[in-house]
């Protein structure tokens, strides 16, 4: 036997483009963030409710990442910022390819903050940089307070978590304090918001947090 | 699923790092995967063989060095290794600590039989 010995991560050329990504971020002046999360636990209602916060007030872009059709773009298209679906095809994930090849059909020029809506699936999106500032991870109350406990490969990589749909907590089996707590556990950085897209609780406390890093 | 797009990226590793002529003689790629890499061996095994099927590489196949999930507290000294993923230190209680190891995802070696050796 002969053996070649390297030294390689196996993900190095997806690492490779993100590094362009965020360094043309970086140029340009946009602040990127990379929204995660389970099917259905409300990534294009936050994302609605932000953009909402800061229409008129500040320049802000999407990326829709989705195994099939563009009804989130659709829903976007309705705030008037400039948005581009990707489409998958099955693939579960998006990678930084995906993300340069729409920013072809994207200008992020004078654009503050730009978002990318990742596909919804809680486990491989944490294995692919984007190039993004920060990845912010969504769980809805309805998913129930063990999530982090299973997934925590996404909320270690995550810098925010926002916990949706607390409006619902009276009529279901979850506890706030043991899915931040059990959130904290993995991540003790984590900053923690609380919030419901239908009473529209927590988002200015949200938008205010985000604004922070893309002003001044 | 991303188990299929990983062991691509394992592919085009050992694609660049063997001439192509040796490639059917790659037997192993040794890989480091760590216990919160967010990778199910079992289907990147599976991937991995469907690729390589009716290719030079199909005599391939993945081992995995399986690294765990370490953590060392920062206030006061100690290494642990907690439930998967959690980093609050089981001793002191403090948040201020550090992962050492557990998220690798890397291709390390490559084993070639020798069949020029044989041939002699």
């Amino acid at each position: 036997m002969s053996v070649v010995t390297i030294q390689r991560k196996v993900l190095e050329k997806n690492d490779e483009i993100a590094r362009r990504n965020r360094q043309r971020f970086s140029q340009q002046g946009t602040f990127v963030i990379n929204l995660v999360s389970s099917p259905g636990s409300g990534k294009t209602s936050v994302l609605e409710k932000t953009l909402e916060y800061f229409e008129g007030k500040v320049n802000v872009a999407v990326i829709e990442g989705d195994v099939q059709t563009d009804l989130d773009a659709q829903r976007i298209a309705r705030y008037h910022v400039p948005v581009v679906q990707i489409v998958t095809n099955g693939g579960c994930h998006l990678e930084a390819k995906l993300v340069e090849d729409a920013l072809t059909n994207l200008d992020v020029t004078g654009v503050k903050l730009l978002v990318i809506e990742n596909v919804g699936n809680l486990v491989c999106p944490s294995n692919y940089d984007l190039g993004e500032a920060m990845k912010v991870v969504v769980a809805s109350t309805t998913e129930g307070d063990d999530k982090p406990l299973k997934y925590p490969g996404m909320f270690l990589h995550a810098s925010a978590l926002i916990i949706n749909k607390i409006d619902l907590l009276p009529y279901i089996n979850c506890s706030l304090d043991a899915l931040k707590g059990n959130a904290l556990k993995i991540n003790p950085a984590l900053k923690v918001f609380e919030m419901s897209c239908t009473t529209k609780a927590g988002v200015p406390e949200w938008c205010r947090w985000l604004e922070q890093h893309f002003s001044g | 699923m991303h188990e299929l797009s990983i062991a691509q990226n394992i592919l085009d590793i050992v694609r660049e790092s063997v001439p192509p002529k040796e490639l059917p003689d790659v037997r192993t790629v040794k890989l480091r995967l760590g216990d919160l890499a967010g990778v199910v061996p079992d289907s990147l095994e599976f991937s991995f063989t469907v690729l390589t099927a009716d290719t030079p590489l199909r005599n391939a196949k993945l081992h995995f060095d399986h690294i765990p999930f370490m953590v060392t507290c920062n206030a006061c000294g100690k290494n642990f290794t907690n439930e998967i993923g959690f980093v609050l230190c089981p001793s002191c209680g403090s948040a201020d600590t550090k992962i050492l190891s557990g998220l690798e995802l890397q291709v390390v070696e490559i084993e070639l039989e020798d069949t020029k050796a044989e041939a002699l």
